[in-house]
């Protein structure tokens, strides 16, 4: 390529942190655009990858420096693509800036701020399990390295009152008066690399999630078997923070099911395999128990992991879709109805801690993309890949691309989301270098 | 040492991090008792814009020429730090890291004994720096063509999406046809499109490529040299053909598993076939007639030998046994304990084939965990509302097949469902068996010094985040070579492995690693150690003496720790480097 040619990343998770990295090493001038104060998306939020039991932020966080780093790099946290007109070669793209109320050139991210501001909100990195400020770092290896004001909390915004942040800041980095700044980019391609969110079980009423406190789901779990996480990586169970006996996960929770998402994740067997392992490595004395319908190990490694798990360290996998769970209300221990389908049998078990293994689903943001972009989604609300086989990271607009869960549960995992990521930046050369040609 | 030492220190807080356990002002007055110190401050985040202007600063101002940051990781910061030292005008090489977080702030608890572990951090840090030297990373030309090594459909796609990017692509296929193992298949999964309505245009187009060189019937003699300039020998029908490229791409796909012969009977019994096979009749259109069809999954997968992961990273010593064991595979009983991840879309297809062409066919597919993985769900719905039956069996007790009267198979089988001996009296037994790796993929991984992951396949240098590079750079993996994957993750991996050795092209120089082993000739005998253990092929001994091409040493270690003769050393990791932090480790005061 001649000229140096651009394109707008929107996500900053392992796909799209891949995505603009492969382009930024091309040639390509790249806008990296995150609507949350870092990037990083859910593998920072995970403990360990399987099968290798790599740290998971150990690996990610030098990939999320370079981004930081890249001269061709120029990131846009907490920002939201607002409007997109034009074609391959010629978009153009209105970014709107949210105000963060810190100012990015001062602040050293020392985290007094976050120290001393008194108002305490549920922390999302942590899944609700520990408490952030209303200024805050997302998680200790942000990037940027900034805090952020969240204006619905913070006791100014609402009340007018406060503002001790202000005062501590040694930098002087807090403005209260920062606007939503829009900033229009012209770019020649776009790649969407939006993931996915999680699908909330308390729908499904029988399993008594938000009811019990001790059923939570898997990426609660992945915060609680963190080292790093709100128990320093004890399996404490929510309603007592004590250790449970025995620990269950319950696979296929709003997938594989007609009344909600037909799909199958493709990733939670595999993760709850890891996190059994984990458990049962951290607390060797956790009865831990795998309620499954079909145990789907596939991918690299995977199915010997699957082995190992159950020959070394002692999961009990069971063949079940489990119909209800019942707390007591004394203990908050909760028994489990289920048909084992191998042995013909239905039996309860009674546990301390229950993992939900929920749905992998769409974000709801990918309808405002496919409306201002025009690329198509599927029935399901992933975006539609212009041919299932053929061409599986081109969505229905020319120039205009896509990598890892957004593009539905695919594979699904992190290898093939890096592995779409240059798809994505091939696709993107090869239709710019046709444009340039002709 | 040629100057005398001027060594600035900058300790970092971190924040809390590290300031919150131990007590930086003290580390820092610590620091400047130190010889050759001339310069000690300490910051509340070293990385920040202002930490690291006051590096450069400090670095003129001070005249230093060594400098130490007590902080964090190398793995994350170092390449920061190296930019502001050389912003001030220092060799990035005489920098050297104090790690007083991870290694000491994080894991432990107690201030004070915090505080002496960080100040023999920074003492050690300090002695080595003093051993330094500047080291230069050498620029190499990377040559704007590529070698693809197969002509299936991922070298396809790989070699025609470098193509479209303007680079000159050789497309090397052993065979005569391009195609590959896809090229044996009817329709595919999950559009039910025929084969060669995906395949053929790429076929074309790769013949047709103006970029693109083909050559069939060709195999690979000889690749030497390193990224960027890699000079390949080919054979093409006995004649001898050569050419240089750049970057190399392996797409040398997959095999498919045949059971031995008495293995469910296959070979032994008329009707017992694999599922490629049965698929190969449905391509012909020799399934004339209703038929009772059972398929039986994993057959040869999920089950043999089961290896610890941590035996991942097999080098050449374990190719031989590898390779007998695909050889063998025609002939013993050894399976292969992956999954094979496409068995159970293709059996599902196959089986909606058949009941479309033949509604009254019967149709039972014999599963352990049936992996109809993602949207594919979809693809086992349509199969059970055409009715075709899914039965499981269980690993411990496999079916068994036998001769019924008229010409018919039995095949029997305990259904767990149902708790009972199963036997079904059928006309045909489709074996789905799974991918397995390649003699060719595995004598080039050999030939190029890839490794081999625990089953034969070649391996990504991180199996996460690096899944197409191999650990020699300039050479990349497409396809099934890597693992089973189905068309669309071919083709995605195929794109993939484009983009990567595009990056290396399109910038035509890298800089290259500057941590070579160096061999110091005269006390080299040249013996070959070196040569016979580097994992990167760096070390040629010739005329009796031992040379590192450093374009392909990787500064990995192995050699400086082999030399009988203590010849070898690895360039900012000397002895007298190493040493100097061991030694001040046990001692209060630098020596």
């Amino acid at each position: 390529m001649k000229d140096s040619k651009s394109v707008l990343v929107v996500g900053g998770g392992i796909a799209g942190i891949q995505a603009s990295l492969d382009a930024a090493d091309r040639g390509f001038k790249v806008y990296l655009v995150e609507k949350t104060p870092s990037i990083g998306g859910r593998m920072a939020q995970l403990d360990k990858t399987f099968p290798t039991m790599d740290c998971s932020i150990c690996i990610l966080a030098p990939k999320m420096a370079e981004c930081y780093r890249h001269s061709n790099i120029t990131l846009l946290t907490y920002s939201e693509v607002q409007d997109a007109k034009g074609s391959i070669g010629n978009f153009e793209v209105a970014v709107l800036k949210k105000a963060r109320h810190v100012k990015e050139d001062k602040c050293v991210g020392c985290g007094i701020c976050t120290e001393k501001c008194p108002v305490k909100v549920p922390n999302e990195f942590e899944m609700g399990l520990a408490d952030r400020k209303a200024i805050y770092m997302p998680f200790p290896q942000a990037v940027p390295r900034l805090t952020t004001i969240d204006e619905e909390n913070c006791l100014f915004f609402q009340k007018g009152t406060c503002r001790v942040c202000e005062k501590l800041c040694e930098a002087g980095a807090i403005d209260f008066d920062e606007k939503p700044e829009e900033i229009v980019l012209n770019v020649d391609a776009i790649i969407l690399a939006t993931g996915f969110d999680v699908f909330n079980p308390k729908a499904i009423t029988a399993y008594g999630y938000g009811k019990y406190k001790n059923v939570i789901t898997a990426m609660e779990l992945e915060r609680l078997i963190c080292a790093s996480g709100p128990t320093d990586g004890y399996i404490l169970r929510p309603s007592d923070g004590k250790e449970p006996e025995s620990v269950v996960f319950i696979q296929c929770v709003g997938s594989r099911d007609q009344r909600y998402n037909p799909y199958c994740s493709s990733i939670c067997c595999k993760y709850a395999i890891k996190d059994a392992v984990l458990i049962r490595e951290h607390h060797p004395e956790i009865d831990t128990y795998v309620f499954y319908i079909d145990l789907r190990a596939f991918g690299k490694g995977f199915q010997e992991f699957a082995n190992r798990s159950k020959e070394e360290y002692g999961i009990n996998y069971i063949r079940s879709n489990p119909g209800e769970i019942r707390e007591d209300p004394i203990t908050q221990d909760l028994t489990i109805w289920y048909e084992d389908t191998l042995t013909r049998t239905i039996k309860p078990l009674t546990v301390g801690l229950v993992v939900l293994c929920t749905a992998s689903i769409p974000r709801p943001d990918n309808k405002k993309l496919s409306e201002l972009i025009g690329v198509e989604l599927d029935d399901l609300g992933f975006f539609r890949a212009s041919h299932d086989i053929d061409h599986p990271v081109d969505l229905t607009v020319p120039g205009v691309y896509g990598c890892g869960f957004c593009l539905g549960p695919r594979v699904g995992d992190i290898p093939h989301s890096v592995m779409q990521a240059g798809a994505a930046v091939a696709r993107m050369s090869e239709e710019l270098a046709g444009m340039e040609e002709a | 040492m040629k100057d005398e030492p001027r060594v600035g220190v900058f300790v970092c807080h971190c924040g809390t991090n590290i300031g919150g356990v131990v007590d930086v002002p003290e580390v820092v007055e610590y620091a400047k008792t130190l010889p050759y110190v001339v310069y000690a401050d300490r910051n509340l985040y070293t990385c920040s814009e202002e930490g690291l202007n006051n590096i450069r600063d400090t670095i003129k101002e001070y005249n230093l020429n060594r400098v130490v940051v007590a902080s964090c990781t190398p793995r994350t910061h170092e390449p920061l730090f190296r930019v502001a030292c050389q912003e001030g005008g220092l060799n990035p090489y005489l920098f050297e890291m104090a790690n007083i977080r991870e290694h000491c702030s994080w894991v432990h608890h107690d201030s004070k004994e915090a505080t002496e572990k960080a100040k023999d951090i920074v003492r050690m840090a300090v002695a080595r720096s003093l051993w330094l030297e500047p080291q230069e990373e050498p620029e190499l030309e990377i040559k704007d063509s590529s070698l693809v090594i197969g002509g299936g459909i991922s070298g396809l796609v790989a070699a025609i999406s470098l193509a479209d990017q303007g680079f000159k692509v050789y497309l090397v296929e052993k065979e005569a046809e391009l195609g590959g193992l896809v090229r044996q298949l009817y329709k595919l999964y999950p559009t039910l499109e025929d084969t060669s309505e995906i395949l053929n245009p790429h076929i074309e187009e790769a013949k047709n490529h103006r970029n693109i060189e083909v050559h069939t019937s060709t195999t690979i003699k000889d690749i030497e040299g390193y990224v960027g300039n890699f000079h390949v020998t080919a054979i093409k029908n006995k004649e001898q053909i050569e050419f240089d490229v750049g970057t190399i791409i392996v797409a040398t796909g997959a095999w498919n598993y045949h059971p031995p012969e008495g293995n469910f009977q296959y070979g032994v019994l008329d009707g017992v076939m694999t599922q490629l096979e049965l698929e190969e009749l449905l391509k012909e259109g020799k399934l004339e007639r209703p038929e009772i069809i059972v398929m039986i999954q994993c057959v040869g997968s999920r089950v043999g030998e089961i290896w610890s992961y941590e035996l991942v990273g097999l080098f050449h010593s374990q190719a031989t046994r590898l390779l007998s064991k695909i050889l063998g595979a025609r002939g013993s009983e050894e399976g292969w304990a992956y999954c094979s991840k496409i068995c159970c879309m293709n059996a599902i297809k196959n089986a909606i084939l058949i009941k479309e062409q033949f509604p009254e066919s019967e149709v039972t597919i014999l599963y352990q965990d049936l992996r109809t993985y993602k949207e594919y769900e979809d693809f086992y719905r349509r199969a059970r509302k055409l009715e075709v039956r899914f039965l499981k069996y269980i690993y411990e007790i496999p079916p068994e097949i036998s001769e019924a009267p008229g010409n018919k198979l039995r095949v029997s089988f305990y259904d767990p469902f149902a708790g009972e001996e199963m036997s079904i009296i059928c006309d045909k037994v489709a074996l789905s068996t799974p991918l397995i790796p390649s003699k060719d993929g595995i004598l080039l991984a050999k030939k190029l010094k890839i490794p081999l992951d625990q089953n034969g396949f070649l391996m990504e240098a991180h199996v996460k985040l690096r899944p197409i590079d191999t650990q020699i750079e300039g050479i990349f993996l497409a396809g099934t070579a890597a693992g089973p994957k189905d068309i669309s993750e071919s083709i995605v991996s195929a794109k993939a492995a484009a983009a990567r050795a595009s990056i290396l092209m399109g910038n035509k120089v890298i800089k290259t690693e500057a941590l070579t082993a160096v061999v110091n000739q005269d006390l080299c005998i040249g013996c070959g150690l070196c040569e016979e253990l580097c994992p990167y092929g760096a070390h040629i001994v010739k005329d009796g003496k031992s040379t590192v091409i450093e374009a392909l040493c990787k500064g990995c270690g192995v050699c400086v720790v082999a030399c009988p003769q203590k010849a070898i050393s690895a360039k900012h990791y000397t002895d007298d480097q190493i040493l100097a932090a061991v030694k001040n480790a046990f001692t209060e005061q630098l020596t």
